[in-house]
């Protein structure tokens, strides 16, 4: 190629970069462009997230009977603790905000970058030490940790393993969390492109923003008490432990303070990215934009509200398990108002399911019933017997792996030729979606059963009457371990192998769908004016003619 | 369902299907209108979308409808909890010590073992502490459980109306063992409970082996 300018910006952003280096990894791990700090995110988390679901997988293969299968009570104990951790801390709080949040958001706000881009890579490296701790706390002496991802107190302060540096790399990983917070805040009121008022915005983008300020708020909490926690581990000083006069509740209080808010960090993004698929395949605006952008700062603002009803049976005084099941009924309400919109933004549309669709119907219905069961335990009746079971397990499996983890594999089905410029095979999406439909389904709903029947969570073994849904949920994991090799196989033949595809398939209105597939380095030739409302498809005819 | 070894049984039970069945309902709605408007709205039949932005009215009833639900639950998930935490005045206090990995009960008399027994008909009011790290004392087939915490007296109460052993879990995570911390409580008629209650020591009444085995 010459170096015309106007050729120069036909250059996508793979082939042109903003570091000293041209090419190979220095031009990546250098890179302040977002597109390549959210590609950066994707490699690390589809990496975390492989590891942690062959670490659930094994899991079930334990439980697929009654006594020893595989490995012993300790091996067990560390294995759904890391299960956890890295689901939660490495692939689920950062994984579409750092992803498709860093990628989409300067595209659909009309930005050429974050309002901070080095900032942003300073959060990736951050990222990256934070999940370095935690390799570390697995190798060095004393031993990886066995607390669950809630490291209650006393347990983890007497647990020899490496609680102290597991912590601290959960408080590590927390400062990614709130600089990227800050950065998309700013973004999202500095770098709107002309014409873009608030209410002109794309639902993913009002969801992010949502996001990043849950982010900002409660994630100092939990750094503040993951402080106290190494100081009572290192120094004997007592604050949480009661042998040395602390209070163990008064830890659970700011774990959820922190963690329930967290539960909306993860899935919030997830609803923007809902909000964005089914009008682009419904082909007509989204039914109550209002109520949708406006539900997401309700959920944002009245989820710090709930935290306790983690804490239904840990001996809070019986008016403030009232009030905090009445204020958990509550939060529930904008979740469902999101859900009846989307339906309703299907109803005389011109749908075309294509995979990313097909996903959102399986979100739908999969986080519909994770939100269903939630009521259940909204109950107070009800939690006390259910709290700490295995309809715990199934419920958060429900909300965060078909809810969030869903949408996850829908982002990228739906952005896959925007990132790569290329296509997947649709066939292939298409079975995925239906067998992760079935193996979904028979992995986690005899869980709901088992903690009716009174199997309680984190349990290495169990009784005998346990066992034949058990092993129904062990079968359904073979099938899960299949289907994702399958959905992950098929993106991977895209990346590598695929045909070309045209800039817009889906036919998408919202702004990274008016520039070149994949983007160029500056994401737009010319910024773009914001004329119509975010999802007015009459606008197709005209970028056909760009 | 909607009947057991305790009224709370049945009144957890009956608020747990209430929930659930409102909630198949609005599952089922959600599900088959979705499917319905993925056929019929089809590209594929060459509809021109319409572009509808919204209705007052909807999105009122869609929160009025829900807001008027859920406080139902709430309210009878509330009533049958706040029941279940009157300790009659009459109440037999047991105290329960949980530790790695195994429960001690003691009985006003000092007697003390590791299986609870009670009289059945007696209203039980269980005094909880922890020795080391937290626990939670759950008796499944009585849909109870509450934390057992060290330094912090927690309470359960109920009043058993089956003979039967039950099984005791732990629910709190607490360690190796976690998942063999379990007792056995055993409901017995009233004679042949104080029989067992006034003679000295630790006694083993019936054969532990007859689990879960209901009278
Ligand atoms: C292949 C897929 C997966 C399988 C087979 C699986 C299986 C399991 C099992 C068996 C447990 C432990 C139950 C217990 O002993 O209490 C568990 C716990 C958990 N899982 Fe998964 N899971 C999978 C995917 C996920 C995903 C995608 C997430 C999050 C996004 C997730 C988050 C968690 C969390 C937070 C826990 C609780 C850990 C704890 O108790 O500390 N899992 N999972
Ligand atoms: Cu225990």
């Amino acid at each position: 190629m010459t170096n015309s300018s106007a050729v120069l910006n036909q250059k996508s952003f793979y082939e042109e970069g903003n570091t000293k280096a041209k090419s190979g990894l220095a031009a990546w791990i250098f890179s302040t462009d977002h597109k390549r700090i959210g590609l950066m995110y994707l490699s690390a988390i589809a990496i975390f997230f492989s590891v942690a679901a062959i670490i659930g997988i094994f899991m079930r293969l334990e439980l697929i009977s009654t006594g020893k299968d595989l490995m012993d009570a300790q091996t067990y104990n560390t294995l759904f603790t890391l299960h956890g951790v890295i689901m939660i801390f490495l692939f689920i709080i950062p994984g579409i905000p750092a992803v498709f949040g860093n990628f989409f958001l300067p595209l659909q706000l009309g930005a050429r970058d974050v309002s901070f881009p080095r900032l942003n890579l300073f959060s990736f490296w951050i990222y990256i030490t934070g999940a370095i701790l935690v390799l570390l706390s697995l190798v060095l002496p004393g031993g990886p940790i066995d607390t669950g991802w809630t490291f209650y107190i006393p347990y983890s302060v007497r647990s020899g393993t490496n609680i102290s540096l597991a912590i601290f790399a959960a408080f590590v990983l927390g400062f990614s969390s709130i600089l990227t917070g800050i950065n998309f805040i700013t973004t999202v009121h500095r770098l709107r492109a002309p014409g873009m008022s608030w209410f002109k915005m794309p639902l993913f983008v009002w969801a992010t923003y949502a996001t990043a300020w849950i982010q900002i708020i409660a994630t100092p909490v939990i750094a503040i008490t993951i402080v106290l926690v190494i100081i009572e581990r290192l120094f004997g000083v007592g604050i949480f432990d009661p042998s040395l006069g602390g209070d163990p509740i008064l830890y659970q209080h700011l774990f959820w303070i922190y963690s329930h808010p967290a539960v909306y960090i993860m899935i919030l993004p997830a609803m923007g990215v809902v909000s964005e698929i089914i009008p682009t395949f419904a082909r007509r605006t989204i039914f109550g934009y209002k109520a949708i952008a406006i539900s997401s700062l309700a959920i944002a603002f009245v989820g710090y509200l709930v935290w306790a009803h983690h804490m239904f049976t840990s001996g809070m005084s019986d008016t403030a398990r009232w009030i905090f099941s009445l204020l958990t009924f509550l939060v529930a309400l904008p979740s469902g108002v999101k859900v009846f919109n989307w339906v309703a933004t299907m109803y005389k549309g011109s749908i075309d399911p294509k995979p990313p669709f097909l996903w959102v119907m399986n979100f739908i219905f999969l986080f519909s019933i994770g939100g269903l069961t939630g009521l259940v335990l909204g109950s107070l009746v009800t939690d006390v017997h259910l709290h700490d079971t295995y309809f715990v397990v199934a419920h958060f499996h429900y909300v965060m792996f078909g809810g969030t983890g869903t949408i996850f594999f829908a982002a990228l089905y739906y952005w896959f030729p925007k990132i790569f410029g290329k296509m997947y095979n649709i066939k292939t999406a298409n079975i995925g979606v239906a067998l992760f439909f079935v193996a979904f389904n028979l992995l986690y709903f005899p869980k709901f059963i088992l903690g009716y029947m009174g199997m309680p969570r984190r349990y290495y073994d169990f009784l005998p009457e346990f066992e034949s849904l058990q092993f129904v949920s062990t079968v359904g994991s073979w099938l899960m371990l299949i289907t994702l090799i399958l959905i992950i196989w098929n993106l991977m033949h895209g990346i590598l192998r695929g045909r070309k595809s045209e800039s817009n398939p889906w036919g998408g209105v919202t702004l990274e769908w008016h520039t070149s597939s994949p983007p160029p380095l500056e994401n737009f030739k010319v910024i773009p004016e914001v004329k119509h409302e975010p999802y007015d498809f009459s606008q197709l005819e005209d970028m056909k003619n760009d | 369902m909607l009947s057991g070894p305790t009224k709370h049984v049945e009144t957890a039970d009956a608020v747990m299907l209430y929930i659930v069945a409102v909630s198949v309902l609005l599952l089922i709605g959600i599900t088959v209108t979705m499917i319905y408007f993925v056929f019929k709205y089809h590209r594929k039949k060459g509809h021109k979308p319409v572009n509808i932005h919204g209705s007052v009215l909807l999105e009122t009833i869609w929160i009025v409808i829900p807001t008027l639900l859920v406080l139902s639950m709430f309210y009878y998930g509330y009533t049958g909890f706040r029941d279940s935490r009157i300790f009659p005045d009459d109440s037999m206090e047991i105290t329960v010590t949980a530790r790695m990995w195994s429960w001690d009960f003691k009985y006003p008399n000092g007697k003390v073992s590791d299986t609870l027994y009670v009289p059945v008909y007696q209203p039980i009011k269980l005094l909880m502490e922890s020795v080391d790290v937290n626990h939670s004392f759950y008796i499944p087939s009585f849909r109870i459980k509450e934390d057992v915490i060290a330094g912090k007296i927690n309470y359960l109460g109920f009043t058993p109306e089956e003979v039967g052993d039950y099984d005791v879990a732990c629910a709190e995570y607490c360690g190796l063992n976690h998942a063999f911390m379990y007792t056995k409580i055993k409901v017995m008629p009233g004679v042949e409970f104080y029989a067992w209650y006034e003679k000295s020591g630790e006694v083993k009444v019936n054969d532990e082996k007859t689990e879960g085995n209901i009278q």
